[in-house]
């Protein structure tokens, strides 16, 4: 976990241009750290690579858009790691 | 290649079967209205529009990729460098490479060339959704056509 966080939080850091000690797993990609969806598709293929992984963004979205999730489930960074955490053991198992 | 009405790619020439790679080509007419503006005198192709043509290239690609299921949209332009001056009556070869598909969106990477030099190079990303309601993707099929797009190996019946 500490180390995906470490990852993600690089991630946005440089992609965003957003001070890395301003980012920690509490904080809301959105709502704290003002990322839009534009600079998320950024980060969703920096991420991509780093884990060799595909972040669902699309059922994400309509998820959330749908009232069945709610952003903090995937944009808080915990639990954005908490995701990729999952995703990447599904494609070792 | 007609500019002025954004239709920057004449022909598909190959597309790789394992949907990786795409060539176009794109004739720069002798005559077109954009020329009238850039410049007086000194007709040469915007570089918006050479950045255009690479798009159309890549999105041509991502369309067989997805089989017509949905359009690519360009969301994000990277490292675009114009090398040199493309001026009325050169044949361009416009290709693209996918670098990643991600989920609703791709990046790709993108250049042209005349007579094998390099002309202009970007990275590229692209949204890719829905249709929009309405007629788009009748028409841009329409377009698959004149382009020579192999329609039969890309769409669903």
């Amino acid at each position: 976990m500490s180390s995906t966080f470490d990852t993600v939080a690089n991630i946005i850091a440089e992609t965003c241009d957003i001070p890395r000690d301003t980012i920690t797993p509490e904080s809301h990609a959105i709502d704290d750290l003002g990322i839009d969806s534009l600079d998320f598709l950024d980060i969703a293929f920096a991420i991509d690579k780093a884990f060799g992984i595909k972040l669902p963004l699309e059922q994400w979205t309509q998820e959330v858009n749908d009232g069945k999730a709610t952003t903090e489930q995937y944009f808080v960074l915990k639990n954005l790691c908490a995701r990729i955490d999952e995703l990447v053991a599904a494609k070792s198992a | 290649m007609r500019p002025e009405v954004f239709k920057m790619v004449d022909r598909i020439v190959s597309i790789d079967p394992a949907l990786k790679t795409i060539h176009c080509q794109g004739l720069v007419p002798e005559e077109s209205s954009i020329f009238e503006g850039h410049f007086p005198g000194y007709p040469i192709m915007p570089g918006v529009l050479l950045i255009e043509a690479m798009a159309q290239t890549t999105g041509w690609l991502v369309l067989a990729r997805n089989r017509f299921e949905k359009m690519p949209f360009l969301a994000t332009v990277k490292e675009a460098k114009l090398r040199t001056f493309v001026v009325p009556g050169q044949n361009l070869d416009l290709h693209s490479e996918i670098l990643h598909e991600g989920s609703g969106f791709v990046v790709a990477k993108t250049h042209a060339t005349l007579d094998g030099k390099p002309i202009c190079n970007a990275e590229l990303t692209f949204r890719v959704l829905s249709w929009p309601e309405g007629r788009m993707k009748s028409v841009v099929l329409k377009v698959a056509e004149h382009v020579q797009f192999p329609v039969a190996d890309y769409v669903d019946a």
